[in-house]
Order: structure tokens, then sequence, then C-alpha cells
């Protein structure tokens, strides 16, 4: 599946960095990756590490005083309409080079890729109905009229399987429960046929058995249409579990991205496998420490030079990571590291896995 | 149940209040009409004989029992009340009318003036927030927050006052009164009117622009506020486009607080008025008051506060109304 | 549960391990609440520059003596309307203060004295001059003033301001007038201050009926219309009460009606403070209701009280010139800015001497600052609204 030739979007050297009065965060700093139809790509890495960022700057949502300073973002498009746009000669549009309030971009946003947010609670607004919302995104992008747009909505209520449907759509959003209220974000996201669907930890807000129904929903309605996600999380368990893809970041820059298979059998950089490593398992030993990655994420005006997580790394080569930052490196035909282990100015062998997880 | 049902409950459960409310308020009112030392009669007994005439002392008992004012306090009080459920609001010694009449005169113009000062300022406020939020830390936010604080920090008067004289010095006219000399005293008709509309501006505007200044620094922080909810993003990732989504969400969000300010600011601007009416004597029942509490005109003076208490609370009322009509969070609560 | 991921715009430094930190970060975090609010202050320019002004016009209301040129009182019916006497500093280029004389005409139609400025008389002025004597906060005696007339005479007496109806400097009044219009507005605040924290305190603290009956007391009283229950209370005073009897009526009255804001802003703070953690925490440690209330409460929200009331004094300022200006407040001989204003209510005054209105300057510049100020505290305290 991820061998297709035509993917449905690159993302090369993506620079997102805000600029503040107390200093500049590169909140995204140099980020590739590549989502194909019908793939599930998973981003995972802890709190601040650009995650989201990276994403609202594929959907070109990022507001001032964030802005994105670099990168292509090579999208192709489906929609009718997509014939009438400047198109590459390979079809495929740079979301990077176009205006983000422009037509193109609105076009894109909601019709092509749509986004389901962090917090269903707060993305509803509280004083419109369900039905009102859902109607409008669906009149955004589809020329039809109110009633037919109502029944489309109903209908798609019904498909994320919610009870009555016809009567949640003139419910507000804080008539219906965590699980309820995320199901028809999904539903909203899912009114126009996306191509790409952006999930941003769908599942944070909400308790651990709604938690896995929305991730089976999710996966079914991902076969069913065909559509491909991009899945935001920090948690390994729910990646292990949704994704084809897995993009492990880590201050703003991807440390390591390949088949969820070999990420999490053979994971190669000591960031990844330090992650691994801190996930509990039925086979620890009862009574041991869990091992904790050392230190702490820096501060962001504090950004260390060289590799970003070298102050933590236990393979830590000093003169070399702290001064040149890794660049991607293949070590299978589908997995890629960004560390100086891998890149060769390094001689001899890379250092073998000590504590590989189980 | 149907959204209907809960906004006629929620209003007949405010109207409850009322009765209750007006009552505390007509206390307050009594209260204000015997705070001063003596009574009415001794002040106006004092203003006769210090203009000549006299009055002997059964004149002055028959007057004290006309006026009830030999007996106890809270039977005066009940009187009082009883006689302005009947709809009479007593005499003024001071006019030689009765209240009700000198009242009714000008409340027509005190409610006019009120109400096209409150439709200006928010015709004016709440563009200038929308634009002060959305474009923050540009030129226009920069000067219409200096023309904020400026606005507030003026008090009314100051503003008549400097406006009365740049008209006087570099126009030469005189910007007093709500009519021209010849409509003063003329019944109403479409000249009348017309007339009207051409005076009531000026004051409109210094009444309102202390309110403008408020009421456009309350919406750009409102609107701050909503602007960087997840609703608003999520908005924008539906490909809503920007004016389209500012006003349909963060707007509508940001105007249900200041609805809850027409409860405040209309009968603020019924009784705010005193003042520039003052200055610029204007025919509104605030000036009215000052004199009836300079002259001790106390049953007068009575009723403009009963008068202005009432105002207000339908202030309160509408904005309640109009409040749990716009949010439906409210009218949950309120059920 | 992990804490989701802002955009780092939006997220304040958090504590992490003091190992990696540079210094002033390090001293960022271990700083107190004071502290934080005092370097954020210090970055709203504005507020800083309102604070240093109000300093200004808080020492002429300690000292209004010393910035006066003559005794606020001293009227002359030969010199009523004497228009603005400007300051000029340098004398063909050489740093020699002067004003310039006046000359008066007797208008032969309407009879009236009328001066203009004569622009051949320099009359020279000196800083630290010596006029009438007076005393230091009533205690000290003391000659000096910033500014005086280089010879004392007759013939030398400048007006700053110009004169009133009554030929009283208006320059002395203004600071005398500071001097009792800011120190209402500080006294009434502190009275609504003293109301508020109480009421809001018992009212947020115990909550249950006590908290419904204060709650709906605040709500009926600011369903009031302000203004005219103001006029109504302040005229209900009696006519022979003296200047200080009625000072302090009117603080009192200001402050009946001003102390409900306050008190649903403490109200407010306290709910949510009670169910804090380190409130909770303080609890189920055994500490007295008292020592959470004054130790662990009270300095929660100390900087949004001081905000609140910043906010609060240019209201009662205005409200205090309103009434005086209305002739329901402050009498003479007493001296407010409200009182000065009274001269400037009709436009035949207004039209004759301008500079009456002067004194309103003196409002909008105290107050512009108070709010200035009270703001930039405000967001120094709470950053994040």
């Amino acid at each position: 599946m991820s061998n297709d030739p035509a993917p449905l979007l690159v993302v090369r050297d993506l620079k997102t960095y805000f600029f503040l009065d107390e200093g500049t965060v590169r909140a995204v700093d140099g980020v590739d990756f590549a989502v194909h139809p019908g793939q599930v790509v998973g981003i995972v890495g802890e709190s601040g590490c650009g995650k989201s960022v990276t994403v609202k700057s594929v959907m070109r949502l990022v507001q001032r005083p964030g802005r994105l300073v670099a990168g292509t973002i090579r999208f192709r498009p489906s929609s009718q309409s997509a014939q009438r746009w400047p198109l590459a000669p390979d079809g495929t549009l740079d979301l990077a080079a176009l205006d983000p309030q422009g037509p193109i971009m609105r076009a894109i946003r909601g019709g092509e890729i749509a986004l389901i947010p962090q917090e269903p609670m707060a993305a509803f607004s509280p004083v419109h109905t369900i039905g009102n919302q859902i109607v409008e995104a669906i009149r955004l992008h589809q020329d039809v009229d109110r009633q037919t747009a109502w029944e489309w909505g109903v209908e798609r209520l019904a498909e994320v399987g919610i009870p009555s449907p016809a009567q949640r759509m003139r419910a507000y959003s804080w008539e219906l429960s965590g699980g309820l209220r995320q199901r028809a974000m999904i539903a909203m996201a899912l009114a126009c046929g996306p191509r790409l669907l952006i999930a941003d930890e769908p599942t944070t807000a909400i308790d651990v058995t709604t938690q896995a129904q929305i991730l089976t929903l999710l996966r079914a309605l991902q076969e069913q249409h065909n559509m491909a996600i991009i899945f935001i999380t920090h948690d390994l368990g729910v990646i292990a579990q949704i994704a084809d893809h897995v993009v492990v970041m880590y201050l703003g820059r991807v440390m390591e991205a390949g088949p969820v298979e070999e990420i999490f059998l053979r994971p190669q950089h000591p960031y990844t496998r330090a992650l691994l490593r801190s996930i509990p398992s039925i086979h620890t030993p009862s009574r041991t420490l869990l091992p904790t990655i050392q230190g702490s994420i820096p501060h962001p005006f504090n950004r260390p030079a060289g590799c970003p997580f070298h102050p933590r790394c236990g393979d830590f080569v000093p003169g070399l990571c702290d001064r040149n930052t890794p660049e991607p490196v293949p070590v299978s035909p589908t997995q890629t590291v960004s560390c100086h282990l891998y890149t060769g100015e390094l001689h001899g062998e890379p250092i073998p896995d000590r504590s590989s997880p189980a | 149940m149907d959204p209907g049902v809960f906004m006629a409950r929620y209003i007949a459960q405010r109207l409850l209040l009322l009765p209750l409310l007006l009552f505390i308020f007509s206390i307050f009112a009594f209260v204000i009409i015997q705070a001063p030392p003596g009574d009415f009669l001794t002040a106006y007994i004092a203003e006769l004989s210090a203009s000549g005439s006299s009055m002997d002392q059964a004149q002055i008992e028959a007057l004290r029992r006309l006026y009830g004012l030999d007996q106890p306090l809270h039977i005066q009080y009940l009187r009082w009340v009883g006689r302005i459920l009947r709809g009479d609001l007593g005499f003024s010694l001071d006019w030689q009318r009765p209240n009700a009449e000198l009242i009714s005169e000008r409340l027509l113009l005190t409610v006019l003036l009120g109400l096209f000062t409150f439709t200006f300022t928010w015709a004016l406020a709440i563009p200038i927030g929308i634009l002060s939020a959305t474009r923050q830390y540009s030129f226009l936010d920069y000067f219409f927050t200096v023309f904020n604080y400026i606005g507030v920090a003026t008090p009314t008067f100051m503003t008549a006052l400097v406006l009365m004289w740049l008209a006087f010095k570099y126009l030469g006219i005189s910007v007093t009164g709500l009519f021209s000399a010849e409509y003063v005293d003329a019944p109403w008709s479409w000249g009348r009117v017309v007339d009207l509309l051409k005076h009531i501006w000026l004051p409109a505007v210094i009444l309102g622009m202390d309110g403008t200044a408020r009421l456009a620094r309350v919406m750009r922080a409102n609107l701050l506020d909503e602007l960087h909810k997840p609703y608003v993003e999520m908005a924008r990732a539906k490909g809503l486009s920007e004016w389209r989504l500012v006003l349909k969400y963060p707007v509508r969000l940001a105007l249900n607080p200041l609805v809850s300010t027409i409860g405040w600011y209309l009968p603020l601007l019924f009784s705010g008025s005193v003042i520039v009416a003052t200055v610029l004597n204007l025919p509104t029942i605030g000036p009215m008051l000052l004199r009836a509490l300079t002259n001790q005109d106390m049953f007068l003076a009575g009723a403009i506060v009963l008068i202005y208490c009432a105002l207000a609370i339908l202030g309160t009322l509408i904005s309640d109304i109009l409040l749990a009509w716009l949010d439906p969070r409210i009218r949950m609560e309120g059920s | 549960m992990s804490t989701p991921d802002p955009a780092p715009a939006h997220r304040p430094p958090t504590p992490r391990t003091s190992s990696t930190l540079p210094q002033e970060a390090e001293a960022f975090y271990v700083a107190p609440n004071w502290k934080l609010v005092w370097w954020r202050f210090k970055r709203h320019r504005l507020a800083l520059v309102s604070a240093v002004l109000l300093g200004f016009i808080a020492l002429v209301a300690l000292v209004p003596d010393f910035f006066s040129t003559q005794d606020p009182h001293a009227s002359s019916k030969t010199e009523s309307f004497i228009p603005v006497q400007r300051l000029h500093l340098f004398d063909q280029g050489r740093f020699r203060p002067f004003v310039y004389g006046v000359v008066g005409q007797r208008n032969p139609r309407t009879l009236r004295m009328e001066w203009v400025i004569d622009p051949e008389v320099k009359i020279p002025v000196r800083f630290f001059a010596r006029g009438y004597e007076y005393k230091i906060l009533g205690l000290i005696p003391f000659d000096r003033h910033l500014i005086g007339v280089e010879f004392p005479g007759d013939e030398g007496k400048i007006h700053l301001l110009g004169t009133d109806r009554l030929g009283r400097d208006q320059w002395s009044r203004l600071m005398h007038g500071t001097q009792v219009s800011l120190s209402i507005g500080l006294v009434a605040v502190f009275l609504s201050i003293f109301l508020g924290i109480l009421m809001g305190g018992i009212s947020g603290y115990y909550g249950g009926v006590v908290d419904l009956v204060i709650q709906r007391l605040i709500e009926i009283l600011q369903s009031l219309p302000p203004i005219p229950i103001w006029m109504a209370l302040t005229a209900a005073m009696p006519r022979d009460w003296s200047v200080e009897q009625v000072y302090f009526a009117i603080t009192v009255i200001l402050s009946l009606i001003g102390w409900t804001t306050l008190g649903r802003e403490v109200r407010g703070r306290f709910l949510s403070l009670r169910e804090e953690d380190f409130v909770v925490a303080a609890r189920l440690s055994g500490c007295s209701e008292m020592r959470i209330i004054f130790r662990h409460m009270l300095p929660a929200f100390m900087s949004h009280i001081i905000a609140a009331s910043t906010l609060a004094i240019p209201v009662m300022i205005i409200n205090e010139t309103f009434l005086s200006f209305l002739g329901l407040g402050l009498r003479p001989p007493a001296i407010s800015w409200g009182v000065l204003l009274q001269e400037a209510q009709n436009l035949q005054s207004i039209a004759l001497a301008p500079w009456l209105l002067l004194p309103g300057l003196a409002v909008i510049v105290t107050v512009l600052a108070l709010n200035i100020l009270g703001d930039g505290l405000r967001d120094a305290a709470d950053p994040y609204r």
C-alpha cells in the first residue's frame, strides 16, 4: 500500500516558526513525510514536539505570530473543481505556495482535507445546533439546497453510529456526551468526502472505552471511503492499533519514520527506542521501575544545537551530535532514521541495540 | 421540550420578580422623599415667608392634614403607594402643577434621547470592536484604543461644555435645547419632529461617546477571547472564509455578554443624561430632578426617582430576555 | 493524561528541570508572584509613564500649597476673569522664566473690566520663590513655592490658569482641588474595598443562604440607576453641614453603591479559589480557616483587587466631579475639581472666560492615567484573560 507510486501528500523540509517578543520558536524545523491514498500515518511524539503545528501547517491554519517559513506541501486534489486550479504537471498542488485565505485553499480545507480536532467540546460552537454546523460544512463544498444538506447530515450522523440522528441534528453540542460529540465531529469532517482526514489527538479528551470505539469507527470509515488519515497522538498504544506508517517527531524534527511493524520491532533511533522502553508491558516483571527518558524537553527558546535529542541521548557522541544536525538516512527500503549513528560520519558499525523491547 | 416553552417560562419567572423589585424601589424613593430634614411643607412655608406672604398656623395644620403629614411614616408610605397605584404622582408645589403631567411631558423626550443614543452607540461600537480585535495591533486598533481611553476618561459634561463652546465660538450658534425657538411650546407636528431630529444628534453624540468607548473596548476584549477558541479554528478548517466565520461564530458569542450590558446601559442613558441635559438645557426629566432636589420639591423628586427605577427594571428585563433568546445555554439553565 | 499540544505562542513557559535552563529562566521559575507581576508590568510602557505621572499628581495632592502661587481662597472683585498668563522659560535665548503682564480696560458698553495680555510688561518668575506662609501636611511651617514672582508685590501677581468670576487664582485652586478630588476618590475606593472584600468574602466563602442574600442585595443595588440615587442622597444632606461632614458623607454615598462591583469580583475569585488544589491541600493539612483565607487565598488574588481598585478610583473621581458640578456635592468654600468646573456651567461664562474649562483637563489626564495604570496592572496580574 505504501508503495503506491502516486502519494496523496508529500511534505518536504517544512518549517513553521513562531515569532514572539521573547524570541523565535522553531516549532516545526524541517519535517519530511508522505501520505499515500488509503494509508493511515501516525505522527507520534511528546507534547510540544510540533505534531499539531505540522498538520496545521499542512492545512494552512497557522495563525500569527506563527508563519510557514519554508518547505513544500505537495497535495494531489481529486475534486472536479481541481481542473481549474494551477496544478503542477504531475497533478499536484503546492499548498505552501497558496494564499491561506484564498479560494483554492478554502476549497481544499473541508472539501479535500478535513480535520478532527482535539477537543470536540470546544470545537463546536455552543450557540449553534450541530445540524446548523454540519449543513454549513456540506453547503460550503457541495452545491445543494438546505433541505438536501440537512438530509445528508442526518445520514452522516447515522453512519458514525449516533442513535436517533434526526433529533441530534437539532441538539447543541453541550447536550451530547463526549463520545457522541466526537462522533458528530467525525460526521462533520466526513460530510464532503475528503481524501485526507487529519485527526489531531482525537481520543485524548475521551475515556478509554469510548476511545477504543472511536478508533474502530475511524478505521472502518477509512476502509469504507478509502481515504487517508494522518493520526496524531502521544500514545504509542493507539499508534500500534491504528497506523500503517509511523513518523516519530522530537522538537520539530522527524527522528524516525517507517512502517508500523518496523518501528515497533526494529526501532533504530535512540529516541524511538527510549520511547518504546517506557511502555509498560505484561512481560515486565512486577515491582520494577519503568525506564524513563532522562532529562526533559528543553525550553522552546533554548533549542540544543545539532541533534535536538543529544542532551538526553544515551548514545551521545560529543563533538558530533551537539554540532551537526543529522539528515534522514534510509536504514531499510521503507525506514529512515535521522541519527549520526547511521549517517556514516561515525566510522564503523552502528552501536548495537542493547536493550531491545520484547 | 420545545424552546418556546422554555422561553415562556423564563419570561414568566422574570416577570414574577418585578413586583418585588418595584416594592423595594418604592421604599427607596419614599426614603428619599423623607430624607431631608423637615418636610416639604416646611420648605414651602419658608419659601413663602421669604417672598413676603405668610400663612397662619391653622392654614398650615390644614395643609398638613391634607397631605397626611400628621400620620406615622408607614401610613404615609402606604397612602403614597396607594395614590401612585391609582396613577396619582402628587402635586408639585414648585411648579404648581400635577407631577404626572410634568413628568409625562418630558418622559417621551427622555426615552427618545436614550434610545437614539443607544442605537448610535451600538451601531458605532460593535464595528469598532470587531475591527480592533480582528486587526489587533494595527494602526486602526491603536487609533481606537486611544479614542476609547480618552472617551472613557472625559466626563460627559466636559464634552458637552467644550462642544458647546466650540459651536458658539466658531459657528456662532448656541446648541442648547432640543427644539428651535418656534417649536419649543408648539404641539407635535411633522415640522416639530424634523426639528427634533435636527437637534437630538448632538446630545446623543455627547451622551454616547463614553458609552461607545466602553462598549467598543468590551467588544474588542470579548472577541479577542473568542478568536482563539477551537471552534474558530474548526470553522476555518471547514473552509469558511475569514469574514464569514468571524461574523458567524466569535462575533455571535462575543455579543452575548454585551447583550447583558443593555440591562445597565439603557437605564444609565435615561438617568445619566441628567448632567448633559442640564448643561445643554434639554427638556428631559433629568434637569427637572435636579431642580426638584435643589428646591426640595421632594414628591416630584421621589416620583422621578421611581420612574428611573422602573426604567432600570425594564432595561434589565429586556436584556435578560434577549440574552436567553440568544444563548441556548442560559435558556436551559433557567428551566 | 498528558497535556494537549497547543501552539507554542499561547503557552506560558512551564517549569522544566533546572539543570537545562539558562540563568534568567531559572530566576523566572523561582520568583514569587509579586515579582512576576512586576516584571510583566514593567513591559507595559504606557502604564509605567502613567504611574510616574500619578506619583507627581499625588505629590500635588499632598502639598498643594507648595505648588500654588497664591492663597486659593483670596478673592478680588477687581481681578475677575484675568486670562491665562503662559509661563515662558526662555527670554531671548537665555533661561530667564517670566510671564507677560496683563492690563485691564473697562468695556465702555458692558462696564465690565476686561483684561488683555500686555506683551510690553514681563514679570520675572523664579522657582522655589518665597510666598505666602503655609504648613506642610499641617505640621511644618514653610513659605517656599514651586513657582513665584521674583519680586513679591501687588503688581507682580501671576495667574498661570487665569482667574475666575471672583478673581481667585485658578492654578492655586486647581492644586487644592487636586487634593480634595483625589482623596475623595481614594477614600471612597478604600471604603468600597473594605465593604467589597467583607461582603464578597463572606458571600463566596460561606455560600448557601448567606451568599444568596448578599447576591440579591448586590443585584438590587446594581439595578438602581446610580446617578439619580447619588443626586437624591447628596441632596438629602443637611445644608448646614460643615465641609468636613459633607466630604465624609459624599465618600460614604459613593462607596455605598460602588462596592458591589468589587464585591462580585471578590466573590467570584473566592468561589474559584475554594476549589483550587492548593486550598484543598492546605485544608487537608489542617490549616485553620483564618490561615487559609489570609495566607493562601488572599495573596492569590491580591493583585486582582489592586488592579480592580485602581480602575475604580477614576469612576469615583468622575462621580464626585459630576455631583459637585451639579451643585449637589461639595459646595464652596470647599474646592474640588467639580466645584471648579461649576464656574463653567453655562455658555455665557465659557464664552467670556474659556480658561474656566481648563480644570477639566486635570480630570481627564488623571482619569486617563489611572485607567491606563489599572489596565496595565490587570494585564500584569492576569495575563491569560
